[in-house]
């Protein structure tokens, strides 16, 4: 056989996986490295995103209703925090997902806190979302 | 089928856990770093708040101003703020890692100690710019 560079060498592996199984590299949960670049991915627009927030959330210390309201109208504001929100919620799921993959072993409770996350994820953002588009094109 | 947990009445090695090691600044941000991760997840729900307050008219805006003026609502804020720039910085240490450089000890105490003292600083320089603007 010959040689192949890979993370951990087993004996065995190079009989086991096909030569097809191997240059997919999605490994035996079929998700490879996706769990990992998402995270990078969003990790990365966040940075951006979250430097943004900061300055949006010194702009809106203080401001009056009437302030508020037209800072939180304006699209170069709603359109970066919607981004903001959903890569936000996709890179904690993400996150939170390892968190409990690491400490919950009961394989019950995992997949409920698993569901958990998902639900949490997802209804934030989703109130998030809404009422952003709510300031964007409400009365 | 086998078990993860070892048969009664023998007594395995065991690896050490983190009460075996004196605590590192590189292994405290790791922890830290989840910590603030999760802080963050939960913290998401103040961002929730403050918008669906905004969208929900003058009243329910001022009330939530109002909670977030109290001194427990700047605290929390200010917590928030801290995180938020902790696990930034945090996470661009680690995207430095990724590439696989900076590795030797060295590097990794400085970029661990700047992490802390940047996120520390940004925190504090974003407060005191959020009272004199």
């Amino acid at each position: 056989m010959t040689t192949t560079l890979r993370p951990t060498p087993s004996p065995n592996d190079a009989q086991i996986r096909t030569p097809l199984a191997r240059v997919r590299g999605l490994g035996s949960a079929k998700e490879g490295t996706d769990h990992f670049w998402r995270q990078r991915v969003t990790g990365v627009a966040n940075l951006f995103l979250v430097i943004f927030a900061v300055f949006l959330m010194l702009k809106l210390v203080g401001a009056s209703y009437q302030n508020a309201r037209a800072i939180l109208s304006s699209p170069l504001v709603t359109l970066p925090l919607g981004m903001l929100i959903l890569s936000g919620v996709i890179h904690m799921r993400l996150g939170m997902q390892t968190v409990i993959e690491d400490y919950i072993h009961s394989e019950g409770l995992k997949i409920v806190l698993l569901m958990l996350n998902t639900f949490f994820a997802i209804a934030v953002g989703a109130t998030c979302i809404l009422a952003v588009l709510k300031l964007a094109f409400g009365s | 089928m086998a078990s993860a947990k070892p048969s009664a009445g023998t007594q395995r090695p065991i690896s050490p856990h983190l009460q075996i090691y004196s605590p590192l600044i590189n292994m405290m941000m790791s922890i830290i770093h989840r910590i603030t991760g999760v802080a963050l997840y939960g913290g998401t729900l103040l961002l929730a708040f403050y918008l669906v307050s905004a969208a929900s008219g003058p009243e329910a805006y001022y009330h939530a101003k109002w909670i977030f003026g109290k001194p427990i609502g700047l605290i929390i804020l200010f917590g928030y703020t801290w995180a938020l720039f902790h696990h930034m910085l945090g996470g661009i240490r680690h995207m430095i890692w990724d590439t696989g450089r900076g590795f030797d000890l060295a590097t990794v105490d400085r970029l661990c100690w700047g992490s802390l003292i940047g996120s520390i600083s940004l925190t504090i320089l974003v407060w005191v710019a959020a009272f004199m603007l």
